[in-house]
């Protein structure tokens, strides 16, 4: 069977019987069984629950009944999000064992739309890292180039994908999570406006930045998710009652005069001039298409990073204060339950989780509050208005996903400021609060893939993916 | 150097995690780092500028005004307790906290 679905070619052949949904779940199975040894992409398989939902599929086939939008789709999720009766680890020694009673939102409406739960990918611990070495259950290999990282936090989700292991996934994005592994893996990945899509059941990370998206091999089937996560829920108080529109129908419409802004500050020193090529061959292509192009300027965008490491271990070290060996996960025994708690977190919390708690802490602690996260908080702000300024004349902005191309496992392990570094394109948006997509535009040397990035304004989702898939269908992916 | 070992030990002791000899070393010296980096925000003039405390708009929101408190049933006490390192039905079982 081909390894090569779109969601809209599952769903056919479900629909004319050419494949049941079971078999087509059991044939993923099999190639990850054949796989996923040497990928590390998967942590936990939930058989039962694909092939019982398979089954249902099947049965509205039998029956001639209508089927959902996403039927007998296999979908991967990471291993952050919530999912009831399957392990959740979080890719954490804390978590090993934990398995959690209820459905994150994303999950269930995935579900109720029809989708096969294959299992959970493996991520960095907690979602902190943007290489997946920091996953406590090994790294994961790129399949487009196995001696370098997939990306990260969400590089099993992206890896599954790009290898054919599932047609769709979820990751999660806090500061590039999503859109920096898509681009490593070349296939598109998106994360939403904040609020665009609900948080409940994402364990949390940074509450004011983690979004749930999805990940595929083509921008259709990236927008076919989209329109089925996203959505008021009331179980997040911070998701929007915004209408969702119809994403599939929007991103349709002809580009030919859309307004793009290229903010100087995103080809600074530090890019890879490789990587500044594929992005420079991609903008020419959009100019092919007809869009208006111009040069604009994003002041702060440099301060972005200190920013960002400020806020997220800040948000990371409150969120994480609920692993104390009580309620779930490890616990490490003592007689006294201060030496209990201290002893759990020491033992169950990986290198960097420990460091950004450690940071996190100390930035909040008093006597540093105001230095660092309340200017912090400032410049946040800051950074937020350059993109409404942006907005107020644009359609969309367009610059490269990351700086540099993936890069070999272990080669930034030992220096975590250099691999925040690498999240210098990525953190703006999401501190921003704004939409954003990373499509694949080329491959260096035809091996380590590059990705253009699309933001758009807050709930500006349709014309990210609009723009996304007119550069995808001009062949922006292989410039 | 902007934090010292002592720093580091302190605020470990806030977040009630054990750190090794070598751990604290290489975080005072990591941090260090990134503290020194993070010090570039203030080549920036915040002055007067209101910090932003949340993402969205208020209108962008249902709960911008405050919802009923309705009780909800939730039936998931026995299965949540499953996954306590040390439970007693129905209740979590913790180390000795008072001395007598």
């Amino acid at each position: 069977m081909s390894a090569n679905w779109t969601i809209d070619g599952v769903r056919e052949a479900v629909a004319s019987k050419k494949v049941s949904a079971r078999e087509l779940a059991a044939d993923f199975y099999k190639r990850i069984g054949d796989r996923n040894t040497d990928l590390n992409a998967y942590l936990t398989l939930s058989e039962e629950r694909a092939y019982a939902q398979a089954d249902r599929m099947d049965a509205l086939v039998a029956g001639g009944k209508p089927l959902p939008p996403l039927a007998g789709v296999p979908i991967a999720i990471k291993d952050v999000i919530s999912t009831r009766g399957v392990r959740t680890t979080c890719g954490s020694k804390i978590l090993e064992h934990y398995i959690p009673p209820y459905d994150a939102t994303a999950v269930e409406r995935l579900e109720a739309a029809g989708a096969v739960i294959l299992g959970k990918t493996n991520c960095d611990e907690f979602a902190m890292g943007s290489s997946n070495e920091n996953s406590a259950y090994g790294a994961v290999r790129n399949p487009e180039a196995p001696d370098r990282v997939p990306g990260g936090s969400s590089g099993g989700s992206a890896a599954a994908v790009a290898a054919g292991l599932a047609v769709a996934s979820l990751g999660t994005d806090t500061g590039g999570s999503i859109r920096q592994p898509g681009s490593f893996c070349g296939i598109p990945a998106m994360m939403g406006s904040y609020g665009r899509v609900s948080r409940y059941g994402l364990i949390a990370f940074a509450s004011s930045l983690d979004r749930i998206g999805p990940f595929a091999t083509n921008v259709r089937d990236v927008a076919s998710v989209m329109g089925v996560i996203a959505g008021r829920d009331a179980n997040d108080s911070t998701s929007t009652t915004a209408p969702v529109p119809d994403y599939r129908a929007l991103m349709e419409k002809p580009v030919k005069g859309l307004r793009i802004g290229i903010p100087k500050e995103y080809f600074a020193e530090g890019m890879d001039a490789e990587v500044r090529k594929k992005i420079e061959a991609g903008i020419e292509v959009l100019k092919k298409l007809g869009c208006e192009l111009r040069e604009i300027h994003m002041a702060h965008t440099d301060y972005a990073i200190a920013t960002y490491y400020i806020i997220a271990t800040a948000e990371a070290s409150s969120n994480l204060a609920r692993y104390d060996g009580v309620r779930y996960g490890l616990r490490v025994d003592d007689d006294s339950l201060l030496a209990m708690y201290r002893k759990t977190r020491g033992a169950g919390f990986g290198a960097e989780v420990k460091r950004r708690i450690v940071l996190g802490t100390y930035v909040l602690s008093a006597g540093y509050y105001d230095a660092y996260y309340l200017k912090g908080q400032k410049v946040r702000a800051l950074i937020a208005q350059d993109f409404r300024d942006a907005f107020s004349k644009l359609d969309v902005i367009v610059t490269p996903t990351s700086p540099i191309p993936p890069f070999k496992l272990g080669e930034k392990t030992n220096d975590p400021l250099q691999m925040y570094l690498a999240d210098i394109y990525t953190v703006t948006g999401s501190l921003a609060g704004v939409p954003g997509i990373s499509v694949p535009c080329g491959k260096i040397c035809g091996k380590l893939p590059v990705g253009l990035q699309i933001f758009g304004p807050a709930f500006g989702e349709a014309s990210v993916l609009q723009l996304a898939h007119a550069f995808e269908q001009a062949g922006g992916g292989s410039v | 150097m902007k934090i010292s070992r002592a720093d580091v030990e302190r605020v470990a002791e806030l977040a009630y995690l054990d750190l090794s000899e070598a751990e604290l070393e290489m975080y005072r010296t990591q941090i260090d780092e990134i503290l020194e980096y993070i010090g570039k925000l203030n080549e920036l003039d915040t002055t007067g500028v209101q910090p932003m405390a949340q993402v969205l708009a208020d209108d962008q929101t249902a709960d911008a005004t405050l919802r009923d408190d309705v009780v909800v049933r939730c039936d998931v006490a026995t299965e949540i307790l499953k996954q306590a390192p040390d439970p007693e039905p129905p209740y979590f079982r913790v180390p000795k906290v008072i001395e007598r």
